[in-house]
């Protein structure tokens, strides 16, 4: 079955350096299936045209399916319509989100995040924290990256959060978080609680009405979608209590100099012409990762995560970061003293595309006490062929550096 | 070495992994920087591994002297090369050299194309930002 995926990702037949690409940055940005670049192409080809005004065939239809789009995300997430708003991606979600939210925090309020954070589910909540005199409680964390979930569960009694937000799993170290558990547990303080799923909207599909998150945030390009198209889930009564964060064309219900009043969500969120082309060629991402089975390409793919598990620890000097166990198929190691960067720039020139560095999370890196990793993360589309050459790869690698 | 030969040893490589050893070997001939001399302010900005480097004149010829050194084994066989290019050069000649194109003629840029993964480019903005002060 995968080898015959592996056919509708034009990009990986292709050779980088005479050499056959095996692309390991899958949770930077996922390859694009033909088609998903065949909606992009026909729709500037054919049905290009401005959505929600103009009395036109093309713009009724451009609009139709850009909203149908809508539709499709809302039954992927299991949630309604409404409640999703289409951004430029999760860091601008994380943005609106922590904007829109500044106003119910209050001088020692706590924000509750993990050291596992991606710098932007860090930084907007810093801001608001700044603002507003709120202070940032951290979960904590063991020395290898992996979240203690019973200290976690009584950090939230004891703080009574304002807000939580936690990455469902984490883009350094691929970690899989219970956040349901611990949304159940800030329940009881009526504590907000965000899921950043920038990582887990393919791998996990989640199902955002079991997990029960008051929002949630994603990025359609880590799910063989366009770059710069997003979304957030918020619940809707708590989504349309939001403060409009842009302002303009689209989200207003009348204007005058008067004042202005806005429409709801999720269109107050959505000023301005949307990134429609994005939005289509998502959806065809959409319909191509429903048409295959969740269970199967979870399965295979946490297959691949143990095959390449294996093999790695049979190399002396390799150390791995993170949960092992619960993973969505990333391996971030060091090995000994070596520089993640020469690593990684030596496995480049074998045609072996993996990412390095402290993957947008200083604060976790500094508490495992070290300036970055490799990072290795897989996607369905990856096999095993791709990670006997990498291993084939890092072990020459190594060779060189020990010269 | 100086760059004509280092210039002359990378062209005759054949494949990327001879001229990365040969890379990483100009590195480990470049002499270690004593860690006191690895302060901030000697921190290059912009490049993703640490660089540190130190810019001054030889007192009796008034030609540049570099010192740098990085913690990647990559970046610092590069600084070997910068370095070659602009050592015990006259500050008025040093504006005119032009690493990039070196590291063009030497194959160099489509691996290493002056990104922030490798600082190729800030170091030598650095380098020339420095000699503009002393002139």
């Amino acid at each position: 079955m995968i080898e015959q995926l592996r056919k509708d990702f034009p990009l990986l037949q292709n050779l980088v350096d005479e050499q056959p690409l095996c692309y390991f940055d899958s949770a930077a940005t996922t390859q694009k299936p033909q088609v998903v670049i065949d909606a992009v192409n026909q729709f500037y080809h054919q049905e290009n045209a401005n959505v929600h005004r103009g009395a036109h065939t093309l713009s009724a239809q451009a609009t139709t399916k850009y909203e149908a789009v809508r539709d499709k995300l809302a039954k992927y997430l299991n949630v309604q319509r409404n409640e999703v708003v289409w951004t430029k991606g999760a860091t601008d979600s994380l943005n609106l989100l922590a904007y829109g939210l500044t106003n119910i925090l209050g001088q020692d309020d706590v924000i509750v995040l993990s050291p596992l954070e991606h710098h932007a589910n860090i930084v907007p909540w810093q801001q608001a924290a700044e603002k507003t005199g709120a202070k940032i409680a951290l979960l904590p964390i063991s020395k290898e990256g992996v979240l203690d979930q019973s200290a976690a569960i009584e950090l939230i009694r004891d703080t009574k959060p304002k807000i939580i937000s936690l990455c469902h799993a984490s883009n350094a170290l691929g970690n899989i978080h219970d956040v349901k558990q611990l949304i159940e547990a800030s329940k009881p303080y009526g504590t907000i609680t965000v899921v950043d799923g920038a990582q887990s909207f393919m791998h996990l599909r989640p199902d955002l009405k079991a997990l029960d998150c008051d929002f949630f945030v994603f990025s359609a390009h880590k799910a063989l979608g366009p770059t710069g198209v997003g979304g957030l889930y918020g619940r809707y009564d708590l989504l349309n209590n939001l403060p409009v964060y842009q302002t303009g064309g689209e989200m207003i219900d009348t204007v005058s100099f008067a004042g202005t009043t806005f429409r709801n969500a999720p269109e107050k969120f959505e000023p301005g012409t949307p990134n429609i082309c994005g939005v289509i060629g998502f959806g065809a991402a959409l319909d191509y990762l429903t048409s295959l089975n969740k269970n199967e390409l979870l399965a295979y793919e946490q297959s691949l995560h143990q095959y390449l598990l294996t093999r790695l620890r049979q190399i002396d000097g390799i150390k791995i970061w993170g949960d092992n166990k619960n993973n969505i198929g990333v391996v971030s190691f060091t090995y000994k003293n070596e520089h993640h960067f020469d690593i990684a720039t030596l496995l480049n020139s074998y045609g072996i595309a993996v990412r390095s560095g402290h993957h947008c999370t200083q604060p976790l890196m500094a508490h495992l006490n070290i300036t970055g990793t490799v990072r290795v993360s897989l996607a369905f589309y990856n096999n095993q062929q791709d990670i006997d050459s990498f291993i084939a790869a890092l072990m020459e690698t190594i060779e060189m550096l020990e010269e | 070495m100086d760059i004509n030969q280092i210039q002359s040893k990378l062209n005759s490589l054949k494949g990327w992994q001879a001229k990365y050893r040969e890379i990483m070997l100009l590195g480990k001939q470049l002499p270690a920087l004593p860690e006191p001399l690895k302060t901030p302010d000697a921190q290059v900005k912009g490049c993703e591994s640490n660089v540190w480097l130190h810019l001054d004149l030889d007192e009796s010829q008034q030609r540049l002297v570099i010192i740098a050194d990085s913690d990647t084994r990559i970046v610092k066989g590069l600084l070997a090369i910068i370095l070659a290019c602009y050592n015990n050069a006259l500050p008025q000649d040093a504006q005119s050299i032009d690493a990039y194109q070196l590291f063009e003629e030497m194959g160099l840029i489509k691996h290493l194309s002056p990104s922030r993964g490798n600082g190729v480019k800030a170091i030598v903005e650095q380098i020339k930002r420095q000699v503009e002060v002393l002139q």
